[in-house]
């Protein structure tokens, strides 16, 4: 199949790369290889381009590229299968866990992961979310929660801070009449399927670290066939949230993290991991 | 197996599956198909196929979505209202160029309605019923040896359209038993390795399934793809059986369990000099509008018979073009008319137009 050129012009990319002087200097950093090379369509500041590329990362160093189907979602990440370079079905709106389960059950030795935001995981998935977790699918849910719609332009989303504006919610979201954040993490580590459930963040480069140890946990986890694993990740959108990027990043960890504290909230048990390969 | 056997319509379609290779089977209980779920449920499991009972129909369609995206003959079946709940994957599935075979054991409504049989979902079986320009081939079994029959049928142009196949069936031919016989079937050998999801090898680029094209250009091109397909299918996979139409002044059009009851009809007719044929559609989508018009020049009236308020008879007139009467009979919510009520009916249409 053909990659879909459809978002921005290529043009940019065409422009002769600065010469890297690798014979004199120590190469520290890469992008990896399980990565499509085109320019993105995220704004700048998001979290998903730094998200998406974590996740690759992961897969290109556990060598799983050909072992590995994501499932995307409806919402701003819909396109990751034009970033991502593996192979993937682009789901229904809050349908990727239903989507991935029958993936994984058909082929159980790969590595399957759904990538959803809040309004596709949390408000119109939940449904799916929950059955599939309560299963102990052995998928991969990664939760990108920004608190916000983003696609559609910053509509209030189930996980939408008390008295935060938002397109839908003007003058702050109204807990007595729209009920308050769902704390989806929390709510899914109840359910005995869940084998792995962690909430981070990307909005400094320790967090960055810990969500990919994170996610490293979550991949090699699915080898033991004993759950779902799900990783949260608090996710910065400046251009909904009316911020700079800088601005976005203290946000989260002077307002978010007060409803959603950061975290593993479910953890596997030592003797549960015995037959893992060691994490790198 | 190929002596007969005694099953329920139901039954004999979900036998079918298993023999015509279906690898996964995802369901949700309602009545009057629920016989499927619950066959799969314990026969699947033997052949080490995977049968699942989802939290809703909505999920159901999105795990065939994710079996067949990934390469795998995938199934499901419900029936009225929860087929409705499957129109937007349907559309998906459509959209993506994904094979499958759904199954619609068509019960009265609207709403609720009843369990009892109807065709009510006739409209929403040809003429769309997800969002968007989409068809799929629609086969209308009207026997419990044709619900076995039109499984290994409707996977086989799956695959060879790359597109949903419906067999849309109602509570009467799903509920009954007759003798069913089961041929032995290999299916086509399909590649789908260009474009399943299966993991990506080095040796070729990412697989990846989508019903998105953002540019409206890329998305006109995509409809025009999915149209030619359309297109080939109104050719080549148009199928209906006739009934003593070689020498008949009138006609009967009828598919499914009406149909049955017409060749009853037909009989009593005869009986009394008035010589009546039966066409019975098997594809509503592609539907026999051709021949219809020839047997339009032929006969002097129809007499369209539907277990709904008429539906299907707006397509007989469509392709009967004004040439001869054709007027409608129906009985409604789970009501079915007898063989002496379509009989009399067809006698009124003799008389109301002094055809004889």
């Amino acid at each position: 199949m053909q990659t879909e050129e459809h978002l921005l012009p290529t043009t940019a990319l065409e422009v002769q790369a600065p010469e890297c002087h690798e014979d004199v200097y120590e190469v520290v950093y890469h992008k990896p290889s399980t990565m499509v090379d085109v320019h993105m369509h995220y704004c700048p500041g998001c979290a998903h381009s730094l998200v998406h590329k974590l996740i690759m990362e992961v897969v290109e160093e556990m060598d799983i590229q050909e072992q590995t189907i994501g499932i995307a979602p409806v919402g701003c990440s819909v396109f990751a299968y034009d970033y991502m370079n593996i192979d993937m079905q682009e789901a229904a709106h809050g349908r990727a866990c239903a989507v991935a389960t029958a993936v994984k059950r058909l082929m159980p030795e790969k590595y399957v992961f759904t990538y959803q935001g809040d309004g596709d995981l949390a408000a119109i998935g939940i449904a799916e979310t929950l059955h599939a977790i309560n299963r102990g699918e052995n998928i991969l849910i990664v939760f990108m929660n920004n608190a916000v719609y983003g696609m559609t332009s910053g509509q209030m989303a189930p996980t939408t801070l008390p008295g935060m504006k938002t397109t839908t919610s003007p003058d702050g979201r109204d807990t007595s009449f729209y009920g308050s954040p769902i704390k989806v993490s929390e709510l899914m580590a109840q359910l005995p399927g869940a084998f792995f459930v962690t909430r981070q963040a990307v909005n400094s480069a320790n967090a960055v670290r810990r969500t990919k140890k994170a996610l490293q946990h979550a991949f090699q986890y699915q080898q033991l066939h004993k759950g779902t694993c799900l990783v949260e990740i608090i996710g910065n959108c400046p251009s909904n949230w009316k911020m700079t990027p800088i601005e976005a990043s203290k946000f989260i960890d002077e307002e978010m993290v007060k409803t959603f504290p950061l975290g593993d909230i479910k953890v596997p048990k030592a003797e549960e991991l015995k037959n893992l390969t060691e994490v790198k | 197996m190929t002596e007969a056997k005694l099953m329920k319509g139901n039954e004999a379609l979900a036998e079918a599956a298993i023999q015509a290779g279906c690898d996964a089977y995802f369901g949700y209980p309602i009545t009057p198909q629920s016989e499927v779920l619950e066959y799969l449920a314990r026969e699947m499991p033997k052949h080490n196929r995977i049968v699942m009972q989802a939290e809703s129909e909505v999920a159901s369609i999105n795990m065939v979505y994710g079996a067949a995206g990934a390469g795998f003959r995938a199934m499901t079946s419900s029936s009225s209202p929860g087929f409705s709940l499957m129109q937007e994957g349907i559309s998906y599935l459509a959209g993506a160029e994904l094979p499958c075979l759904l199954v619609n054991v068509n019960r009265a409504g609207p709403g609720l309605g009843t369990i009892q049989p109807g065709q009510g979902d006739y409209f929403q079986s040809v003429k769309g019923g997800g969002h968007g320009d989409y068809k799929m081939i629609v086969l209308a079994p009207a026997s419990v040896q044709e619900m076995a029959d039109f499984v290994f049928l409707g996977f086989d142009l799956a695959d060879k359209y790359r597109n949903p196949v419906l067999i849309l069936s109602d509570g009467a031919i799903g509920q009954m038993m007759e003798k069913v016989t089961f041929k032995s079937y290999t299916s086509a050998k399909v590649d789908k390795s260009s474009w399943a999801t299966t993991g990506k090898p080095k040796t070729r680029e990412r697989n990846y399934i989508t019903s998105l094209f953002i540019q409206p250009e890329r998305m006109e091109q995509h409809n025009l793809k999915l149209e030619t397909k359309f297109k080939l299918m109104r050719e080549h996979e148009v199928r209906w059986e006739e009934y003593q139409t070689s020498d008949a002044e009138f006609l009967f059009v009828a598919y499914g369990l009406s149909a049955r009851i017409c060749q009853k009809a037909m009989d009593i007719a005869r009986e009394k000099g008035i010589k009546v044929g039966l066409l019975r559609p098997i594809s509503l989508f592609p539907y026999p509008y051709q021949r219809l018009e020839e047997l339009a020049s032929q006969v002097k009236g129809m007499l369209t018979v539907e277990l709904n308020s008429g539906q299907m008879v707006e397509d007989v007139r469509l392709a009967v073009k004004g040439k001869v009467p054709v007027e409608f009979f129906g009985r409604l919510g789970g009501m079915i008319f007898t063989p002496e009520d379509i009989e009399q009916q067809l006698e009124n249409l003799i008389t109301n137009h002094h055809a004889n």
